[in-house]
């Protein structure tokens, strides 16, 4: 897995390089670079409407970017198909939670995990057991918190688990690359903490991640590294302590001398205060 | 005695073509307004092999083949479409299958080809034989189902951009669906050639694709045993009543705007219900 990709290879995991994406006229991502060293935990940041989401869009295909490359372990993947990618070693878990409602927690979770089984529809056709898969979604719901859940159905869970599951089920997949939209949106702080926690010690167990996240409460906590958005392009890059003191970005993303993010958000909320 | 195996045979034909169908509409969610034409593919193919000579269990196989592959073609031209622009473009299929049917005369044109003959087996020989082939593939259904194709088959129809996002190569396994689907569907297609001995243009068309697609909808889109029994009943109320027989498309299409309105998930979810209403009122007591 990653540990092995690691000693095998030692240039970056992956980089985006120069990429601009457009929306009819809007310029959502302006010339935006950056590299994903193996073993980080990269924070993408910024505001809203900064371009985070769509800069994941772009890394894993679901938009197509209009100029620029954005290569994994060295490989371009411009042009490739969403499963591919997925299949030269990424995972993403999205920012909105869409778990299949028929099957229980632990078989969404089973289903990622067979992807070696279904990656032909004959191979598909031919392979009945699931015992292995199974066996990988217990203990990869085991690691996100939500064991006891396995067995019940996605459709009545509330999000603290579902966002769980979605992390288990990007996990099922065996990435290098991990890329998490806004894992802990709409968890309360306890809950963000302790999947934030979980997210580190995935990340520690050899897993890359890039993680978009408004918790600045957790993701100063746990990223190694961050980048800052801000109107689609990139304004800072590097540890989250010299970042974060950065006059620009202070300015951009918290508002002026504002220093706690949910006073912050208050603050914007009402708007003309 | 004759009727009745006449009748079992022909519902033997419907159970194997609305399961082919609920491969493609029930399994993998990709709807298909068409599917009469691959049953007239197979069927036109046998007929033709037939009256050159082959012998019918050949011509079974190659009217699999035949269906299968135009019904690859099909699904190729349709993966860029979703859900609505599907049925358009499945329909518009059908409509063009009957269209060169009508206008060709070495396809019998619109008099259809008469005399079909071949199989060398008695009426209740050849009934056993369609029961057989539609036990078998009930089988095969059921099996698929449970494979990890089906499992796959079932996301797929849930929600593909997430089964994208999970590396499943979901165009491929669309084309798989109509590949099954329309080699069984040209599968019945042989059997139904042989069974009626005259095929002509008005039993591919449009209202067969209606007709095919409420059986699947009222049995239950996806479950094999509803729609088994659905086809099974559904195919033998004209037999049993006349004027559903003269008034096909408007019973047809009333049943499957009835119950995709009312009933979606179609017997099979009624029943389901009616047992878990069942199980939860006992283990209130």
């Amino acid at each position: 897995m990653s540990a092995m990709a690691s000693s095998l290879s030692t240039g970056p995991l992956l980089e985006v390089d120069r990429v601009t994406v457009r929306f009819g006229g809007v310029l959502a991502i302006d010339d935006v670079s950056f590299t994903v060293l193996r073993g980080d935990l990269l924070g993408l940041i910024g505001p809203n409407g900064a371009g985070k989401t769509t800069m994941l869009r772009a890394i894993t295909g679901v938009v197509q970017q209009e100029r620029g490359s954005v290569r994994l372990s060295g490989r371009p993947l411009d042009g490739m198909s969403i499963e591919r990618r997925i299949r030269l070693g990424m995972a993403l878990s999205q920012q909105l939670v869409k778990p299949f409602r028929d099957i229980s927690v632990a078989d969404n979770v089973a289903l990622a995990a067979a992807y070696r089984k279904t990656l032909s529809p004959l191979r598909a056709l031919l392979s009945l057991s699931q015992s292995a898969e199974r066996r990988v979604a217990g203990e990869l719901l085991e690691r996100v918190g939500i064991a006891r859940h396995a067995e019940d159905n996605p459709a009545v869970m509330p999000l603290g688990v579902l966002k769980r599951l979605e992390v288990a089920r990007a996990l099922a997949l065996q990435p290098q690359l991990l890329l998490l939209d806004e894992p802990l949106a709409g968890l309360n702080s306890q809950e963000a903490e302790s999947l934030a926690t979980t997210i580190s010690d995935i990340n520690a167990q050899g897993v890359t991640i890039v993680l978009i996240e408004h918790n600045l409460r957790e993701v100063l906590r746990i990223c190694k590294n961050l980048v800052v958005l801000d109107n689609g392009r990139k304004i800072a890059e590097g540890d989250p302590k010299t970042v974060m003191h950065l006059e620009t970005v202070r300015a951009a993303y918290l508002g002026s001398g504002a220093g706690d993010e949910r006073r912050n958000r208050q603050h914007r909320g009402s708007d003309d205060a | 005695m004759n009727y009745e195996i006449s009748l079992m045979t022909t519902m033997a034909i419907s159970v194997l073509f609305a399961l082919s169908l609920n491969l493609i509409t029930g399994f993998c969610g990709q709807i298909s307004l068409g599917h009469a034409a691959f049953l007239g593919i197979g069927a036109y193919l046998a007929a033709m092999l037939a009256k050159a000579g082959v012998p019918f269990l050949l011509t079974l196989p190659l009217a699999m083949l035949l269906a299968g592959a135009v019904g690859t073609v099909v699904g190729l031209t349709s993966l860029r479409v979703r859900a609505d622009f599907l049925a358009i473009t499945t329909m518009g299929v059908g409509f063009l299958f009957v269209g060169i049917i009508r206008q060709r005369e070495w396809l019998g044109g619109e008099l259809g080809i008469a005399g079909i003959t071949g199989s060398n087996m008695s009426k209740l020989g050849y009934m056993l034989f369609t029961v057989l082939c539609a036990i078998l593939v009930m089988a095969l259904c059921i099996y698929l189902r449970r494979s990890w194709m089906g499992r796959v088959f079932n996301g797929i129809a849930e929600d593909e951009d997430t089964m994208r996002v999970l590396g499943i190569n979901v165009p491929r396994y669309k084309l798989a669906a109509f590949a099954i689907g329309t080699a069984l569907a040209g599968l019945t297609g042989a059997l139904y050639a042989y069974h009626f001995q005259y095929i002509g243009p008005d039993s591919f068309g449009f209202v067969e694709s209606i007709t095919v697609l409420s059986m699947v909808v009222v049995g239950g889109i996806g479950s094999v045993a509803g729609v088994t029994v659905a086809a099974a009943l559904l195919s033998a109320l004209p037999a049993w009543f006349q004027f559903i027989g003269d008034y096909k498309l408007l019973v047809y299409g009333s049943l499957l705007f009835l119950m995709i309105r009312f009933v979606p998930d179609g017997m099979a979810g009624l029943v389901r219900r009616h047992l878990g209403k069942r199980r939860a009122e006992e283990r209130g007591k």
